[in-house]
C-alpha cells in the first residue's frame, strides 16, 4: 500500500487529520532544499531529527500574533472591526485563530486572554461574561483541535484570569494548554493558589518563570505550544533537534564527545536550520503576502531560530559507561556534571554563530530543550529531564533541573505529578514552585495521579481519548495519537508519584 | 550530641501547615496499640536477628556489636522490620544537630518550616533545642508532633524557638488509656492545658475507632470544650494498616467509616471546637 493509502485507510483519523497527514507527503516530494552529505548522514543514525517538519518550510513553524493589535486596529484581509463588546472579542479571535498557520496547522498561541479580555469582561455581569467565555472555550476545543494551542494569562489577578480558572475545572478540556506568568512580586497568593488548585484538577496552567522570560525576552514574550518562550507578535522559525545519545554513540569518551562529537554535530544543526530560515524569509510567501505580516500583526524581525536538544541524561549515560539509569543523570553528581559540561559547550557554540534573520536577538540562535515525540522511545528523554523510572526525590530533581533550565530561553520544562492529599493542601505546593522559580527553574507543570486530562510530556491529553484509539476509534484532538506513542515507547504517564509522608495515627 | 534519626522526608504536605520537611525520630515511651509504624517504638538492640534476611546485604555487624546500615544499599523492602521482635528497626542514623541542619538547608527554599515526629521526638529534647534554634533564624517554623508524653511545663526552653505542638489526645480516661497507649494519659492531659496557656497548641488529633461509641465520644466531649476556637481539632480515622496482628485482633479491621468520623466532627463543633474536621 502507498502512504497516502495509508492515511486514507487508516480508521482513527479523522478528515482533518488524513488531509494534514496527506499535505505532508505532498510536501515531501519537494527536493529544492538540500543539505550536505554528512547531515543526511546523521539524520539517517538518529543523531539529528528534524521533527518531522517537512522538507518546505512554507511558513514559520510557530507563530505568535499581536492580537492587541487587532483588538485596537482590527483586521482588513478578514474584514473585522475593532471589537466593541465581550461577544465581539471572543467571535473576532475565535475567527482570526483559524487564519493563524503553524506546524500542526492550529494557532499555538492564543494570546494573553485574561489582559485581552478583562476590559470587555468587566462591562458585563459575571454569569454572562462567564457562559461567553464558556463557549469561547468551547469552540477552542473543538475547532482547534490539537493540544499545542496555548494561551497565557497573569501574572496579575484579574477577573478573567478566575473565570477561565473555574472554567477549566469545571470543562476539563485538554485544549488549550494554559500558563501562568508568575511572579511572586506581582501575583497574589491568592490567584496563584487558585492556580494550584486548577492545576492539579487539570494538569494547567503551568507556572512560567515570569522575571527569567521578562529578563531575556522583555516584557512582551509569549508562551506557545508545549511551553516554547517566543516573542509576541513574533514566532519561532523551525525547530530541529539533536539527539544527544545517538551523538555520543560516536565518542569513545567526554573529552573526545566534547572537543571532537559535538562541534560537528552542532554545526550540522546550525547549517540546517541557516538554510531553512533563509529559505522561509526569502523564498517562501509567508513574510512578503501573509495578512499577518502585511497588516503587523508579526514582524519577521522578532522571529528566532530555535535550536533543539533531547536526551541529555541518557547521553551523560553512555558517556559515563552508567547502565543502570537508576544510578545515572539526576542521580549522579559526575553525570549531572558531565551535563553541564556539554550543555556550556553547546550554548556556547550556538552563541558564537551567527544566524540569519534574527534580529531582535543579536543575530543568534537560542536553545530549546526539546519535549521530546511518540517515536523516541526510552532513548532519549525530553530535553534534558531525568528519565522516567529514575526520578530521585522531587527535591533532588528540582535541584538537578534548576541547574539546566537557564540555559534555554526558547523553552524547557518539567512536569510534577502528586498524590491525591495535596490536592487538599494547595498550599503546600505553591512554595515548591515559588522555591524552585526563585532558584533558576524555568517552568513548572503538575498534575494529580488520577486525573483524566494529564500531561504526557509538555502537551495534554486524555486517558479517556488514548483508550478510543486503542479501540481503533477517532480522536478529534490530533495529539492524542502523540500521547498514546509516548505512553506506549516512553512510558511518559509512569512518572514518579509525589507522596505524602504518612504521620502516624 | 546525637540522636537516632528514622528518615527525614524533605517534602511532606501532611506534617502541619504548608509543604514541611518532617523529620522522625526513633524510639517511643508509649505503646500505642494502633500504632501502624510501631518499629520506631524502640532502639536496636543489637540481637542480629535481622541480618540473614537481607536480601541485598545491607546490614552488617560492627566491631563493637551494634547494626550497621548501608542506607546506599538499602532497597526499603522492610524485610528486616518484620523479622524485628522488638518493634525496632535497623534502619537508623545517629545524626548530629548540624547533620540535619544540612538536610533542613538543601529543602529550605521550598518549605515553610520543619516537623519533628517520630517514634516520639520530644525523647531529645537537648538535640530539639538546638535544632530549633539553628532553624528558626533561617525564617522556617519548628513544629513538634507529640503523644503528649514529655512534661512541656518543666521545660519551657523547648518551646522558645518552637512555633507549636501538633498533640495526640488519643485516649481520655484512665482505664481505657491503660488498655489503648500502655499508661493512664495524665501527662497527655495536662499538657493540653499547658501547651493552650502557652499559646503554643497547633492543633489536637483524636482517633475514632469504629464501634467504640463509649471512648470516641469520651475523647472529643474532653477536649473540645476545652480547646474551642483556640487550634485545629482534626478527627482520623482508624485504619488498620500496618497495625500489629495481636492488636489489630482487639481493634478490628475496618476503617472507621467516613459518616463516623463526621460524625464526632459535628459533636466537636457543637461543643465549641469550631475547627473541628475530619482527615
Amino acid at each position: 500500500m502507498s502512504e497516502a493509502l495509508n492515511i486514507i485507510k487508516d480508521p482513527t483519523l479523522t478528515y482533518r487529520q488524513e488531509l494534514v497527514g496527506l499535505a505532508r507527503l505532498g510536501e515531501s516530494t519537494d527536493t529544492t532544499l538540500r543539505y550536505s552529505d554528512e547531515y543526511y548522514a546523521a539524520k539517517a543514525k538518529g543523531a539529528l531529527c528534524d521533527l518531522n517538519e517537512g522538507v518546505m518550510p512554507f511558513r514559520p513553524r510557530y507563530i505568535c500574533p499581536d492580537y492587541e493589535l487587532l483588538f485596537s486596529k482590527g483586521c482588513e484581509f478578514l474584514q473585522l472591526d475593532p471589537p466593541r463588546d465581550l461577544l465581539e472579542a471572543v467571535n473576532a479571535l475565535e475567527i482570526f485563530y483559524c487564519h493563524v498557520p503553524s506546524i500542526t496547522t492550529y494557532p499555538v498561541y492564543l494570546g494573553d486572554l485574561d489582559k485581552l479580555l478583562e476590559p470587555f469582561v468587566l462591562r458585563e455581569n459575571r454569569d454572562y461574561a462567564k457562559k461567553v467565555l464558556r463557549l469561547f472555550l468551547r469552540s477552542i476545543d473543538r475547532i482547534q483541535t490539537d493540544s499545542f494551542v496555548h494561551a497565557d494569562i497573569g501574572p496579575e489577578d484579574s477577573v478573567t484570569g478566575r473565570l477561565l480558572l473555574e472554567l477549566t475545572e469545571e470543562m476539563q478540556l485538554a485544549v488549550p494548554n494554559l500558563t501562568l506568568r508568575y511572579d511572586p512580586d506581582l501575583t497574589s497568593d491568592d490567584f496563584a493558589l487558585a492556580c494550584v488548585r486548577c492545576m492539579l484538577k487539570t494538569a494547567k496552567p503551568s507556572f512560567a518563570n515570569h522575571r527569567m522570560f521578562v529578563r531575556e525576552w522583555g516584557e512582551r514574550y509569549a508562551i506557545a505550544s508545549c511551553y516554547n518562550g517566543l516573542m509576541i507578535g513574533g514566532g519561532g522559525y523551525t525547530l530541529p533537534r539533536m539527539r544527544l545519545y545517538e551523538c555520543a554513540l560516536d565518542a569513545k569518551d567526554p573529552d573526545d564527545f566534547i572537543t571532537r562529537v559535538l562541534p560537528r554535530y552542532v554545526d550540522l544543526q546550525l547549517e540546517y536550520m541557516d538554510k531553512r530560515v533563509k529559505f522561509i524569509v526569502e523564498e517562501s510567501s509567508f513574510f512578503k503576502t501573509n495578512f499577518l505580516v502585511t497588516e503587523g500583526f508579526v514582524h519577521r524581525e522578532l522571529f528566532i531560530g530555535m535550536f533543539g536538544v533531547v536526551g541529555l541524561a541518557e547521553c551523560c549515560n553512555q558517556l559515563l559507561g552508567i547502565t543502570d539509569k537508576r544510578h545515572g543523570f539526576g542521580m549522579n553528581e559526575a553525570a549531572t556534571k558531565l551535563g553541564r559540561r556539554i550543555m556550556d559547550a553547546i550554548e556556547r557554540q550556538v552563541s558564537a554563530h551567527t544566524a540569519p534573520y534574527c534580529d531582535a536577538f543579536d543575530h543568534h540562535y537560542r536553545l530549546h530543550a526539546q519535549v521530546g515525540i511518540d517515536t523516541d522511545g526510552m532513548d532519549d528523554s525530553p530535553g534534558t529531564r531525568i528519565p522516567i523510572g529514575a526520578e530521585p526525590t522531587m527535591l533532588e530533581q528540582l535541584e538537578v533541573n534548576e541547574q539546566f533550565h537557564p540555559y534555554f530561553p526558547t523553552g524547557t520544562g518539567d512536569i510534577f505529578k502528586f498524590e491525591e492529599t495535596w490536592l487538599k493542601t494547595p498550599e503546600a505546593v505553591l512554595p515548591i514552585i515559588k522555591g524552585s522559580l526563585a532558584r533558576g527553574l524555568r517552568y513548572f507543570s503538575g498534575y494529580l495521579e488520577n486525573n483524566d486530562v494529564v500531561r504526557v510530556t509538555g502537551y495534554l491529553v486524555k486517558k479517556s481519548e488514548i483508550e478510543k484509539l486503542r479501540q481503533k476509534k477517532q480522536s478529534l484532538n490530533q495529539v492524542t495519537l502523540y500521547g498514546k506513542g509516548a505512553q506506549d515507547g516512553g512510558h511518559a504517564l509512569d512518572r514518579r508519584v509525589q507522596t505524602y509522608a504518612g504521620a502516624g495515627q | 550530641m546525637l540522636a537516632p534519626v528514622n528518615k527525614i522526608i524533605p517534602f511532606s504536605n501532611v506534617d502541619g501547615p504548608g509543604n514541611r520537611t518532617s523529620i522522625f525520630f526513633q524510639g517511643c515511651p508509649f505503646n500505642c496499640q494502633f500504632c501502624h509504624n510501631p518499629e520506631t517504638i524502640h532502639l536496636c538492640v543489637g540481637c542480629g536477628l535481622c541480618l540473614d534476611g537481607c536480601p541485598v546485604h545491607a546490614l552488617s555487624r560492627d566491631p563493637d556489636g551494634s547494626i550497621r546500615w548501608d542506607h546506599e544499599r538499602c532497597v526499603q523492602c522492610d524485610a528486616c522490620i518484620r523479622t524485628c521482635p522488638h518493634t525496632a528497626s535497623p534502619r537508623v542514623r545517629w545524626m548530629t544537630v548540624e547533620q540535619v541542619l544540612e538536610e533542613v538547608r538543601r529543602s529550605a527554599p521550598y518549605i515553610a518550616g520543619i516537623t519533628t515526629s517520630g517514634g516520639e521526638c520530644t525523647l531529645y529534647p537537648d538535640f530539639l533545642e538546638a535544632l530549633f534554634a539553628a532553624v528558626r533564624p533561617l525564617g522556617l517554623t519548628c513544629l513538634i508532633d507529640s503523644n503528649g508524653s514529655f512534661d512541656f511545663a518543666g521545660r519551657p526552653s523547648l518551646l522558645r524557638d518552637c512555633a507549636g505542638v501538633m498533640l495526640d489526645v488519643k485516649a481520655v480516661g484512665a482505664s481505657w488509656s491503660r488498655t489503648l497507649i500502655g499508661n493512664d494519659g495524665a501527662q497527655v492531659l495536662a499538657n493540653l492545658d499547658y501547651l493552650l496557656s502557652a499559646g503554643k497548641l497547633q492543633e489536637v488529633r483524636t482517633l475514632i475507632f469504629p464501634g467504640r461509641d463509649e471512648e470516641n465520644e469520651s475523647a472529643v466531649r474532653y477536649v473540645a470544650p476545652i480547646i474551642r476556637d483556640r487550634c485545629d481539632y482534626k478527627i482520623i480515622r482508624y485504619r488498620p494498616f500496618g497495625v500489629r496482628a495481636e492488636y489489630q485482633r482487639m481493634l478490628g479491621d475496618d476503617v472507621t467509616a467516613r459518616e463516623e468520623a463526621e460524625r464526632y466532627a459535628a459533636l466537636a463543633r457543637s461543643l465549641g471546637a469550631s475547627r473541628a474536621y475530619v482527615v
